[in-house]
């Protein structure tokens, strides 16, 4: 609306020289050359709807061929725009014909034309200016920035807890399953009862008394050893030729060599 | 004590770090133990009141709390993104104040207020925006379809709801009314 204000447009043969601020008229404008008008249609239409200019004024015929002119050249360029000032040629038209009907006095149901425009040009002004306000608003994106710190989203890998316990009794598991597989092999003894009656007879030459327990020392001699230290003493008891003795009960064992 | 002070450090990086406004809703869900709303919205105010002479601001919109950089910093900021959001056109811009307005509203009602036809487009550019979209059909011939303004239209724009929208030109809206009952009197004196 800045460039040559005062050769817009011109009513009644003079220059407006002010332009309303809340109308906004496209760079391609369709101007119209009348007697009474002269500039963009747009404003011819504001000026109507603001009783500035009487459409009776308008020849509807001269309007109508500027318009089908600018049609032709528009439809190369920006056929919309045509489309817009068709729309207001038809309600130019509209407006005038109406205007131009006699009216019957007794029923006069029938709106002044112009009152429903009028109406209809207010809610548009409410709207554009409800728009202005609307992009006043600051707007995220172009006036508000959201903050947004980086976080980093690790996609760990949620391992299972498992517990001691558990992994002993699937080892458990592991040994009984294996344990189906595995061969039992018999292998001969290498420890002869015999041999240990032996032992324990040279032990007890050399002393007449040895403390029964000395003989199961585990945590040095393997359990079969132990076993058979055992049963040797047993062999040797029924045999007769050692003794066991005890003086009370849970008082030490001890053996000695039998009389025999 | 100290508890709280965790809670707090807790929302408060959860705000910093999400895309989106967070909403108290969300906000419980931060935590294993229950948590009550009264408590995280004494929290907020918390950490709204820590904010306060700093750079960012906890603010609240349509559909939650979101941190955002304080305005005066805008300018500097725009320096770095390239392509910010764009301007829209008057059209586009009208379009959406009928649809904030009015809604919701058919294509046909937006045309009968701004007196053109409304090019596809605009109502594209609002739609992929997010601004707008389409609650539903209207019950008559054709079925067109019906407009309305999103949250996120209502986070990007600051407000918690469509009350907070400015108020309409409050003349004009006094002419409207007025336009519509001088008919009626002069109707009825006619008559």
């Amino acid at each position: 609306m800045t460039p040559s204000i005062k050769n817009l447009a011109k009513i009644y043969g003079e220059d407006i020289e002010l332009l309303p601020q809340d109308l906004y008229i496209p760079p391609d404008a369709l101007e119209i050359y009348l007697d009474s008008f002269e500039g963009p249609l747009d404003l011819l239409i504001y000026l109507i709807r603001r009783n500035n200019i009487d459409v009776l004024d308008i020849p509807m015929a001269n309007l109508t061929l500027q318009y089908i002119e600018y049609v032709e050249k528009m439809k190369v360029v920006k056929l919309e725009l045509a489309a817009d000032y068709l729309l207001m040629s038809a309600m130019l038209i509209e407006i005038k014909s109406r205007m131009l009907l006699p009216k019957p006095s007794i029923e006069d149901n029938e709106e002044d034309p112009r009152a429903e425009l009028v109406k209809k040009l207010i809610e548009y002004e409410l709207m554009k200016d409800a728009a202005e306000n609307l992009n006043q608003i600051p707007q995220v994106g172009k006036d508000i920035m959201v903050a947004q710190s980086y976080f980093e989203r690790v996609t760990e890998i949620k391992y299972p807890d498992v517990s001691i316990d558990e992994l002993f009794e699937a080892w458990k598991n592991v040994l009984k399953r294996a344990k189906q597989f595995e061969h039992h092999q018999i292998g001969k003894s290498e420890l002869s009862v015999r041999e240990h009656m032996t032992i324990i007879l040279r032990k007890l030459g050399n002393k007449d008394l040895i403390e029964f327990s000395s003989f199961f020392n585990h945590e040095t001699e393997p359990l079969p050893k132990l076993v058979v230290y055992f049963l040797a003493i047993l062999e040797l008891t029924k045999e007769g030729m050692i003794k066991i003795n005890q003086q009370s009960s849970s008082s030490p064992i001890y053996l000695q060599l039998g009389e025999a | 004590m100290t508890q709280i002070n965790k809670l707090k450090e807790v929302i408060e990086v959860a705000l910093l770090t999400s895309s989106q406004p967070l909403s108290i809703e969300d906000l419980t869900k931060l935590f294993v133990e229950k948590t009550d709303r009264s408590t995280i919205r004494m929290l907020l105010d918390e950490i709204r009141n820590d904010w306060q002479e700093k750079s960012m601001s906890l603010i609240q919109v349509a559909t939650g709390y979101r941190f955002q950089a304080d305005s005066n910093f805008t300018e500097f900021l725009m320096r770095l993104i390239p392509d910010r959001a764009p301007n829209y056109s008057r059209a586009v811009m009208e379009v959406l104040a009928i649809i904030a307005y009015r809604q919701p509203v058919t294509r046909a009602d937006i045309e009968k207020v701004r007196g053109v036809s409304l090019n596809s487009n605009t109502l594209r550019q609002l739609i992929e925006r997010e601004w707008v979209d389409i609650i539903g059909q209207k019950e008559v011939p054709g079925r067109p379809s019906l407009f309305a303004t999103t949250k996120h239209f209502l986070n990007d724009f600051s407000l918690k709801s469509l009350s907070e929208l400015p108020e309409l030109n409050s003349s004009l809206t006094k002419e409207l009314s007025d336009s519509q009952t001088d008919q009626s009197i002069e109707e009825s004196q006619e008559n």
